[in-house]
């Protein structure tokens, strides 16, 4: 299934995004990205209930819909089209760190109300520097009793000033490397734990920084064991960030389009010109190779190809690129109207840069790729 | 009669090939008694060599053929491209007269659309048909035509009448390749390899049954010949393995292969030679540089999303699906990877990319690739051709206005150099 979708797949997409675009025009999306929150906690549990969204790759013994990662792929393609503002990321790589690090009991008590969509959740795993992998982890985890308090600070945080529910990564003091990290879980609401929303480029997706000092946390699986559940959690996260992304590039190119066919210069539409015409197809172009690389990484999620890591970091870089270029086409097609503030064009641009960068930039995936390449 | 189905088509073929094949028959003979048997071409009609069978059948027919080893009809060239035209387009004097020699290989045939002053442009063609007496004479010059030195039969698109705006005043002949008023010669390239030629006319005959359709469907004939072209692109490739058997029939057709192929032997090297890369990078050293390990990634990632988007097309087709945009994409694609290649080919040869032939490295190949790239995005439609159409077929954007579709043919400036009219 990594060249196409099944019928069902397709209908579950379209009846996603008539969904979407009734729930979430753009003057909705304006309008929740001037809150503090950055959502709305009533309206969004109603569409996730309705469509099951949070609950689509939870496995059924958890209280999920039992879906494959493809499916879960299709969804962020439809948000990042339709520039949906909820913790539905966050929500879903916190259930994704659950899956791949807690016990079975650890899952059976945390993740059926992440699947019906009662309580939000995020996954730090960022520091101040930005990193996102094992090296850049200085928060510590100390266990006293059977609790174990949690000292350092996360940043980055997708949703982080609002969720419920924290994973936390964090490492054994003095262990480097891969060595001693593990998962934790800590309350949104925990002593200890002080949060501040970080003001961002793009405000469509609420940051915050998270300080922890000496906070409760609980251990997630085994203690110092979690370098392969970051590595499959930070796959996924880059997999589905490139799946939002052709949606949100496919949207810029849409949009761009039906502008420039519409707009008069010269006498005629400035479609007919082929300056215009050949960035319509270089767009297309663009579009289309990250589409096929997102979904193919997606699919490769699902038959646990053993080639998972490279597919995951070309995904990325592919997207990654091809979605800012879009961006910087539509905004280029639109003219003076492009750089307005009222024009929706820069909502989506902002949002393109964003996911340019977080998880890691096309630079860093594309060496990554070659490592495992073991290029 | 029942309709045929995929396992009946098999048993069919498969009980004909066994009684019939013996790779001791001479290619000629071989190719008749499968002409006469409608196998070499399943899906032509039944009265013109075939069996009528639809064309999704053949992949099942040559399966078959592969199985026990079978030698097929003539596949490569220019000459089933002929064939699928006539088909479509020509007389029954034209079907009786060509596509047998066609099918058996004895007539080499080429395409005479090209010229010096219209490329992109091809129905601003400027070659001259004129009616004289009892024939149609022919006056001007066609470029980039392969195998023109070797063909017997051209197909020849030239305008016959100028009065009439450029897509109506065209015609379409078969044009005999052997014949004083057709010189050939051969065209080199940058890339120092000739493999093809420019044709010269100078009062060329043709007899008047040889046009196909009538004066002014020119460029409707010349647009189907064109799409065979587009669709025809995969038998080349799968024909050009010559097989290593034992048998006299294996040993002409690796002839036939070796001359007909010929002229494409530096078609690898024009798509950039991704596949080298790595073990390049390798043996150079240049693998551990971090500025080149990036320009090596990008390439991957483009080699790579390009080959997924082609197999999105292909399931799609196969799955019966409207075509969607992906199908459009991949000769514009190409040209990029081309480019990324032969640009990572020269971050990796350093001041060896400055040498050519022997000195350059594996053996000139590397040089060969650096000179053949430029012709990724102008051959077979260029890329801004290819923007065109992507943008005004799949995009729906509108055409630029037209300054030439309009008015009569000998009013639209054109190039004053390419012939005199």
């Amino acid at each position: 299934m990594r060249f196409s979708f099944t019928p069902e797949q397709e209908e579950f997409r379209s009846s996603l995004r008539r969904a979407l675009e009734a729930r979430s025009p753009a003057k909705e999306v304006r309008r929740l990205m001037a809150t503090e929150a950055g959502f709305e906690r009533e309206s969004w549990q109603k569409l996730n209930r309705e469509l099951g969204l949070t609950a689509i790759h939870i496995p059924e013994a958890y209280g999920g819909g039992g879906f494959g990662q493809a499916d879960l792929a299709i969804v962020l393609e439809e948000m990042g089209r339709g520039l949906l503002c909820a913790p539905f990321l966050s929500t879903v790589l916190a259930s994704a760190a659950i899956l791949n690090a807690g016990s079975e009991e650890q899952k059976r008590a945390l993740l059926p109300a992440l699947a019906a969509g009662e309580r939000t959740a995020t996954l730090a795993v960022s520091e101040a520097d930005g990193r996102n992998d094992a090296d850049g982890v200085t928060t510590t985890a100390t266990q006293s009793g059977a609790a174990w308090r949690l000292e350092g600070t996360k940043s980055f945080v997708l949703d982080g000033h609002t969720a419920d529910l924290i994973v936390v990564l964090a490492r054994r003091p003095g262990s480097r490397g891969e060595d001693g990290l593990a998962f934790f879980v800590v309350e949104g609401d925990a002593p200890g734990l002080e949060r501040r929303r970080l003001k961002t480029m793009d405000e469509t997706r609420k940051l915050a920084r998270l300080a922890f000092a000496s906070v409760e946390a609980k251990l997630l699986g085994d203690a110092g064991k979690a370098a392969a559940a970051l590595a499959r959690t930070m796959q996924q996260a880059a997999i589905l960030l490139a799946n939002e992304m052709v949606g949100g590039a496919e949207r810029l190119r849409e949009d761009a389009l039906a502008y420039a066919k519409m707009r008069m210069q010269f006498g005629r539409s400035i479609a007919s010109f082929q300056t215009t015409k050949n960035k319509a197809a270089d767009m297309l172009v663009d579009v289309e190779l990250a589409k096929s690389a997102a979904y193919y990484a997606a699919a490769a999620l699902d038959e646990g190809d053993a080639e998972l890591p490279a597919l995951a970091s070309l995904a990325k870089a592919c997207a990654a690129e091809a979605c800012l270029q879009t961006a910087i086409h539509a905004v280029q097609m639109h003219g003076g109207i492009g750089f307005t503030w009222d024009n929706d064009t820069h909502l989506w641009f902002k949002r393109a840069k964003s996911s340019e960068i977080l998880f890691g930039d096309a630079n860093q995936h594309r060496e990554l790729m070659m490592q495992h390449w073991k290029h | 009669m029942s309709e045929p189905t995929e396992s009946s088509v098999r048993a069919e073929v498969r009980a004909w090939l066994e009684a019939n094949w013996n790779p001791e028959y001479g290619l000629v003979e071989w190719r008749t008694k499968l002409i006469d048997s409608g196998w070499g071409a399943p899906h032509y009609p039944k009265q013109w060599h075939g069996r009528g069978l639809p064309v999704h059948f053949n992949a099942i027919v040559e399966e078959e053929f592969a199985r026990i080893g079978a030698v097929g009809v003539a596949k490569a060239g220019i000459r089933t491209l002929a064939a699928a035209t006539i088909l479509d387009h020509g007389t029954d004097l034209h079907k009786e007269k060509f596509l047998r020699r066609i099918l058996t290989g004895e007539d080499t045939w080429c395409q005479l659309f090209s010229e010096p002053g219209s490329g992109s442009d091809m129905a601003g063609a400027v070659t001259r048909a004129d009616r004289k007496g009892n024939k149609w004479v022919i006056n001007g010059q066609k470029v980039w035509t392969t195998s023109a030195h070797k063909a017997h039969w051209g197909l020849l698109l030239a305008r016959a009448n100028w009065d009439v705006p450029k897509h109506k005043g065209l015609a379409y002949f078969v044009l005999d390749m052997k014949q004083p008023g057709v010189q050939v010669h051969p065209l080199k390239q940058m890339n120092g390899h000739a493999s093809f030629n420019q044709v010269f006319f100078t009062d060329a005959m043709v007899e008047p049954e040889m046009m196909v359709c009538d004066v002014g469907d020119g460029w409707k004939v010349a647009t189907t010949t064109l799409m065979h072209e587009r669709r025809g692109a995969d038998g080349l490739r799968s024909w050009a393995t010559a097989s290593s058997r034992k048998g006299r029939i294996y040993q002409e057709e690796r002839a036939e292969i070796a001359s007909t192929m010929e002229p494409y032997k530096w078609y690898p090297q024009r798509a950039g030679r991704v596949d080298l890369v790595m073990e390049r990078a390798r043996a150079t050293g240049k693998l551990a540089d971090p500025v080149v390990r990036q320009e090596i990634a990008k390439l991957l990632i483009m080699s790579k999303a390009a080959e997924w988007t082609a197999r999105r097309a292909r399931a799609a087709q196969e799955q019966g699906k409207p075509q969607g945009p992906e199908g459009s994409l991949g000769k514009l694609v190409s040209s990029h990877v081309a480019r990324q290649a032969a640009r990572v080919h020269t971050y990796l040869s350093g001041a060896d990319a400055l040498l050519s032939g022997e000195d350059s490295p594996l053996g000139g190949v590397i040089a060969e690739i650096l000179v053949s790239v430029p012709a990724t995005s102008i051959a077979g439609g260029t890329d801004e051709i290819q923007r065109n159409i992507i943008s005004e077929r799949v995009l729906k954007m509108p055409k630029e206005p037209s300054v030439d579709t309009d008015k009569p043919f000998k009013d639209v400036p054109r190039n004053v150099a390419a012939t005199s009219s």
